[in-house]
């Protein structure tokens, strides 16, 4: 089974994120960033399907020297080979999706999985854009996976209810929470990463369709009121969520 | 502008986030000069076109057959791509829900359009369709234009108001799909889960339960006023992580995002990644025995008292 998992580096999910001087993008400077979470899913999933079936794990990134970041974590935790497309940046999710899908396409991959949705930008759109840029089928948010006799069951929450789909391969999966708990890196493996040697493939560069006008921070929520301590303020809370709030 | 609303429905029902989306597109059509064209998909969708006669269509599109039973992304991706082709279309607009999260990006790779997901306000103006979408976990809003057409927009439920018209007669036509061994991530089916639970996505009332509640059978307190209430069971990160109660029930940054008209937080500190899926939230009640907990914060109402007493009184006074 030949995998590639798509992997993308984000500020962590407690990062204070400032907007940056040009009022579209967040800076920078000062945060820690890491492989986002959903991703992490991602990996582990290929890297169990290859130690069941064979085959090679390739994880793949897309943007700026700092994507190798992602793929070097990927690395310690056991990928076989890492490919970063470079790019300085500006692409739509579009843009992006097609750049990816131009260096994947004659790959050969049995199976590409995404995480969900990445943390920062929460488009979730790369993952299914590729496969259909590649004309593969796609699932989207699994949380249960299974491979059999070439192809694939996968389910995937649905507003009150899972969805199961069977699909074809080769096909692209973007992972939800729950498909998996992911392997923290060894030392050994962080070692063995180092050695590894990241493939940088320039990214054809692709028209955007959107454009940032600009970033700004949500409007506070105006400040509440404590309404007392303990069960004594039940009764004033219900009347205020009755009468006030009208809410009851 | 033309805009073609994809009109989600499931289970023989129009899903509000359909309605939401047909009560925008009105609004964007209007103001751009254009007209909004509905789109029903499934094997027998005819009988749900009274249920959209509100919305000022000016025309329904029906796309029936057998295979678009259920979802799939390619089965819904051939039924939009035909309408499009059919109305002409230059916005495609659905509702961000599990099912046009996985559409909407699917039709914008093959319509080569600009994607604009989940956006929780959209205008027209000067010419320009122009979106508000949040990101780092609504740490900030992003305001975004497209530059071309054709163009995908997926909004979030419950993000704009449902606004009825006068009815008016539907101008309905059909359009049809050849799927002949188009489909190749099929369904097999949709488990349903136990009647009368209401999905926290859905809910206008969501009662919410973190670390605070001790253990995972105190959120029978939490069940109990989510059933007088007629609201959903909510979870932070914390109590799915230790398995008290399962992933579906999570609200957060790796959870839903949720905009109920009442959210009560109980037990729940209000960590950065929680108040990113409920902040949107009409009215926020934080009940937490720790003054300090940052939920109170972004609270409307606060108890500061433990969930474990308050919850009970607050059942027996609502009864």
């Amino acid at each position: 089974m030949n995998i590639a998992v798509l992997v993308k580096l984000v500020p962590d999910s407690t990062a204070v994120v400032k907007i940056g001087d040009d009022r579209r993008y967040i800076s920078t400077a000062d945060l820690n960033f890491v492989l986002n979470p959903y991703d992490e899913y991602a990996v582990e999933e290929g890297l169990k399907i290859k130690e069941k079936e064979g085959g090679d794990v390739t994880v793949v990134s897309f943007g700026d020297d700092t994507a190798q970041k992602a793929l070097r974590t990927a690395l310690a935790m056991g990928a076989g080979a890492a490919v970063h497309i470079k790019s300085s940046g500006g692409s739509d999710m579009l843009g992006t999706a097609k750049s990816i899908a131009s260096v994947l396409k004659d790959r050969g991959f049995d199976l590409i999985v995404a995480g969900k949705v990445a943390i920062d930008d929460d488009c979730g759109a790369i993952g299914p854009m590729v496969a259909e840029l590649m004309d593969i089928p796609h699932v989207t948010a699994v949380h249960t996976l299974s491979l059999v006799d070439g192809k694939l069951t996968a389910e995937r929450d649905i507003e009150g209810g899972v969805e199961v789909f069977e699909s074809t391969l080769p096909a692209l999966i973007t992972a939800e929470k729950g498909l998996n708990d992911p392997r923290y890196a060894t030392l050994k493996g962080i070692m063995m990463s180092k050695k590894k040697k990241i493939e940088v493939v320039e990214a054809e560069s692709f028209e955007s369709k959107t454009e940032v006008i600009k970033m700004s921070y949500p409007p506070s929520r105006p400040p509440g009121k404590i309404v007392g301590e303990g069960v004594e303020a039940v009764p004033e809370l219900v009347k205020l969520l009755k009468e006030e709030a009208k809410v009851l | 502008m033309n805009i073609l609303t994809y009109i989600e429905s499931r289970g023989g029902k129009v899903r509000p986030a359909g309605c939401e989306a047909l009560s925008l597109a009105r609004e964007l059509a209007d103001s751009s000069g254009g007209k909004s064209y509905g789109l029903l998909i499934g094997d027998n969708v005819e009988s749900l076109a009274g249920d959209v006669k509100k919305f000022g269509i000016d025309k329904l599109i029906l796309v029936e057959n057998p295979e678009l039973a259920g979802y799939s992304p390619e089965g819904y991706r051939e039924a939009v791509l035909a309408a499009v082709a059919e109305t002409g279309a230059e916005a495609v607009l659905l509702a961000a829900s599990a099912m046009g999260r996985d559409l909407a990006p699917t039709l914008a790779a093959r319509l080569d359009a600009g994607l604009l997901p989940d956006c929780v306000e959209a205008g027209y103006a000067d010419g320009k369709l122009t979106v508000t979408r949040s990101v780092y976990a609504g740490r900030c809003m992003l305001e975004l234009s497209a530059t071309t057409m054709p163009v995908v927009i997926s909004i979030r439920p419950k993000a704009f108001a449902i606004k009825e018209r006068d009815e008016s007669d539907l101008d309905i036509g059909k359009v049809n799909v050849d799927l002949g061994g188009k489909i190749r991530a099929k369904l097999l089916e949709t488990k349903v889960e136990a009647t009368g639970k209401i999905d926290v996505a859905d809910a206008d009332v969501i009662i919410a339960g973190g670390r605070g509640m001790k253990e995972a059978d105190n959120f029978k307190l939490i069940e109990e006023l989510a059933g007088i209430l007629g609201g959903a069971i909510g979870a932070s990160r914390a109590v799915v992580d230790t398995e008290w109660r399962p992933h579906s029930e999570q609200i957060g940054q790796t959870g839903k995002v949720v905009s109920p008209t009442l959210y009560i937080a109980a037990g729940i500190s209000g960590a950065i990644q929680h108040m990113a899926g409920m902040r949107t939230s009409k009215v926020i009640v934080a009940i937490n025995k720790d003054s300090e907990a940052p939920i109170f914060k972004s609270a409307d109402y606060g108890i500061i008292g433990d969930a474990m007493e308050v919850l009970p009184a607050l059942i027996e006074a609502v009864k």
